[in-house]
């Protein structure tokens, strides 16, 4: 409650535009999706999370509402004095590019997205690489030969998901029918679980027995579905394994949690410049819990890791939709 | 019950509306076991308590006048445009184009250009579903949505696949060329000394979006084109019987509206992101539905309202980033507003006129008995 208390006293000392009122703490930007978005948000917020229980620090988080809040929300909590201040999504990009110069003694951390400043650490993540590896894993499980894909919107960044999943559904089965859909044209197919839901019957008609789901909160849906449907699903960004035991078959991990835990513990101090985070760095990878042992043979978890260390190692390269805005595969 | 004096209806129902939705906020912020008082108190600080928050409350103002004078203007044609929202993005989409591919080295010459193209690429947008109500008969309200739909289908797909920089993730055009650049209401106020919040984005679209204004009223009111409109509004029998063509009523009355739409890009698109977005209007095209319900369809009326939801959106912002009432708490308390200012209008009124004649009762009675 101290906190609390502490925290609108700040409200209404930036309220009247004195800015500059002591808070070292950290703060956390979530994008439009909401902090409990089941994926990619929430992966940051468990990160945080992980935080908190461990060190006892406290955070500052807010949530976007508009596009035009992200300067508002990096400058107000920036003139606070939070510091570092982690933001999620790459539509933080250009406005931060703008801000970080005016705040050079502030540390900013963005997932998703390159900024070059010197007080900016990004993080970016090898996303094509895991979805290559559960690409493989719906290909040998899937009895068909028809897996399926549901994204948000199509956007380069679901692109860049879809191409990795359809290169390592070819790997193993060069035959396998992979179904793509996209789930909406506005922001809301972030968060459209009944769509998903509907996109995802569709696909069970075409044949599709394991569906994979890149759509923020609208995976809810596929996954739901494909656990009433008695097909498997593949969850995104966060291990959603959980959410249907023995109906998930896997679930591509973005470890964005990671990124955050390691900014948020690094406070201050917290390295800037360009990071990578992919396979050979435990930046992505694939989920194998108590919940989806029994789906996992040792064969398929054998192809997998096999795959895993030629990606890490470099002998096996997974093209990225990214580095030319085309996928060799359809 | 008798009419209600105009004062009443124009100043008393809008205000009881609103405090009886305040009131209501107040106790579901109680419920979730928060401070209603404080809440008040950091959404008035953060959306007027600084040059910053104003700056802030203006720039949504300024997309809110756009579009509720849109819906205004239709409205008193009696076509219902719900598609301010589909008519902003095409807007913006012209407006991105005039910006990224016409030589344009100053503001003064770029705000015009960008100004027509947004209002021809909103208009032809509302221009399509105005034809078939028209022609075909095929309901406005119907259309308009869907074409909301079609124009997000179509920026996606032209952001993702044509407008954007090969080298970005993010699906947006490139940056507007510098001489594009719309100075803020911080550079404005600094040619008179005056000192405002130098990162807010409220810019010289406010007073572009205040002339809008003026120039409605002179359309509808001062012209024969306006009294056309409104005459086919109140009644389409007796404006057909006066000569007036319904369908070119219908026409240009939706053309007036999705171009005015349109012009909202100026503000949020080329003031605010100096590029264009995909999520660029978030809605705003939504809510001039509310601000012309509000605003009773006229300029007057329309500034006010959209001088409110303004308020409402930056406070709530405020709310989110200051206090720990969730995001979802800010939506019910904007939806309150409007249920109360836009839907629940006739409870109020009718509860007004029945207290006012009540009194009137109350203050008779005594003299008849005093003559009996």
């Amino acid at each position: 409650m101290a906190k609390l208390t502490n925290w609108r006293v700040m409200a209404f000392v930036a309220g009247l535009g004195m800015a500059g009122a002591a808070g070292a703490d950290p703060a956390l930007v979530f994008d439009l999706g909401g902090k409990f978005d089941k994926s990619f948000n929430e992966a940051a917020y468990s990160g945080a999370q992980r935080w908190v229980s461990e060190t006892g620090g406290s955070y500052r988080e807010i949530e976007m509402q508009s596009e035009a809040q992200r300067e508002q929300a990096l400058r107000r909590l920036a003139e606070t004095g939070s510091n570092p201040i982690v933001m999620t999504g790459f539509a933080f990009g250009n406005v931060l590019n703008e801000v970080a110069p005016d705040y050079p003694d502030t540390k900013f951390v963005i997932i998703d997205m390159v900024v070059e400043q010197p007080n900016v650490r990004s993080v970016v993540f090898q996303e094509h690489e895991g979805s290559y590896l559960v690409g493989m894993l719906a290909a040998m499980a899937s009895r068909s030969g028809t897996v399926g894909f549901i994204g948000g919107m199509d956007i380069p960044l679901i692109r860049k998901f879809a191409c990795g999943y359809v290169q390592g559904a070819r790997a193993v089965n060069p035959d396998a029918v992979i179904i793509q859909n996209m789930t909406g044209t506005t922001p809301a197919a972030w968060n459209d679980p009944v769509k998903g839901s509907e996109l995802a019957r569709a696909q069970i008609a075409q044949g599709a027995d394991v569906i994979y789901a890149a759509a923020g909160g609208t995976g809810v849906g596929v996954l739901q579905t494909a656990a009433d449907e008695g097909i498997l699903s593949i969850g995104v960004d966060s291990n959603q394994n959980h959410l249907h035991p023995g109906k998930v078959l896997t679930s591509m991990l973005k470890r964005v949690d990671n990124a955050v835990y390691n900014a948020l513990s690094q406070g201050k101090a917290v390295e800037s410049g360009f990071f990578v985070m992919g396979l050979a760095n435990g930046g992505v990878g694939y989920a194998l819990d108590e919940h989806n042992e029994a789906l996992i043979t040792a064969d398929m978890q054998a192809t997998v890791d096999e795959a895993t260390d030629s990606i890490a190692g470099g002998a096996l390269v997974v093209h990225d939709y990214m580095s030319d805005n085309a996928c060799p595969v359809e | 019950m008798r009419e209600l004096p105009q004062w009443v209806d124009v100043i008393v129902v809008p205000v009881v509306s609103l405090l009886l939705a305040a009131v209501i906020s107040a106790l579901v912020i109680l419920a979730i076991g928060e401070d209603p008082v404080l809440a008040l108190q950091t959404m008035v600080s953060g959306a007027l308590g600084s040059s910053y928050g104003w700056g802030y409350t203006l720039y949504y103002t300024t997309n809110f006048i756009f579009t509720g004078l849109a819906v205004s203007v239709a409205f008193q044609a009696r076509l219902f445009n719900i598609g301010g929202e589909g008519q902003a993005m095409v807007g913006g989409l012209g407006l991105a184009l005039a910006c990224l591919y016409l030589p344009l080295p100053h503001w003064i010459l770029a705000l015009p250009v960008a100004m027509l193209a947004a209002f021809i690429f909103g208009a032809a947008w509302a221009a399509l579903p105005a034809w078939l109500q028209a022609r075909r008969g095929s309901h406005v309200v119907i259309t308009t949505i869907m074409f909301n739909f079609i124009a997000a289908a179509l920026l996606n797909y032209l952001l993702v696949n044509a407008l954007r920089p090969p080298d970005s993730m993010d699906p947006a055009t490139a940056q507007f060329p510098g001489g594009t650049h719309l100075p803020t209401l911080a550079d404005l106020f600094a040619v008179f000394g005056i000192g405002f919040a130098k990162s807010a984005p409220v810019n010289v679209s406010l007073i572009v979006a205040l002339a809008a204004c003026f120039g409605v009223w002179l359309l509808m009111w001062r012209t024969r084109l306006g009294f056309a409109l409104r005459a086919y509004g109140n009644s389409e029998t007796a404006a057909s019987y006066a000569g007036i063509s319904p369908y070119r009523m219908i026409m240009v009355a939706m053309l007036i509206s999705g171009g005015l739409s349109g012009c909202m890009a100026i503000n949020n698109v080329m003031g605010e992101a100096e590029r264009l977005v995909l999520n660029a209007t978030e809605g705003a095209g939504f809510i001039g539905i509310a601000v012309a319900l509000m605003g009773r369809s006229h300029p007057v009326g329309v500034i006010l309202a959209a001088l409110l939801f303004g308020f409402l959106f930056q406070g709530g912002a405020e709310l989110a980033l200051w206090t720990s009432i969730p995001r979802e708490l800010i939506v019910v308390i904007q939806a309150l507003v409007i249920l109360f200012t836009g839907a629940l209008d006739n409870m109020v009124r009718g509860g007004i006129g029945f207290v006012r004649d009540v009194a009137h009762t109350l203050r008779e009675a005594p003299e008849r008995q005093g003559k009996g």
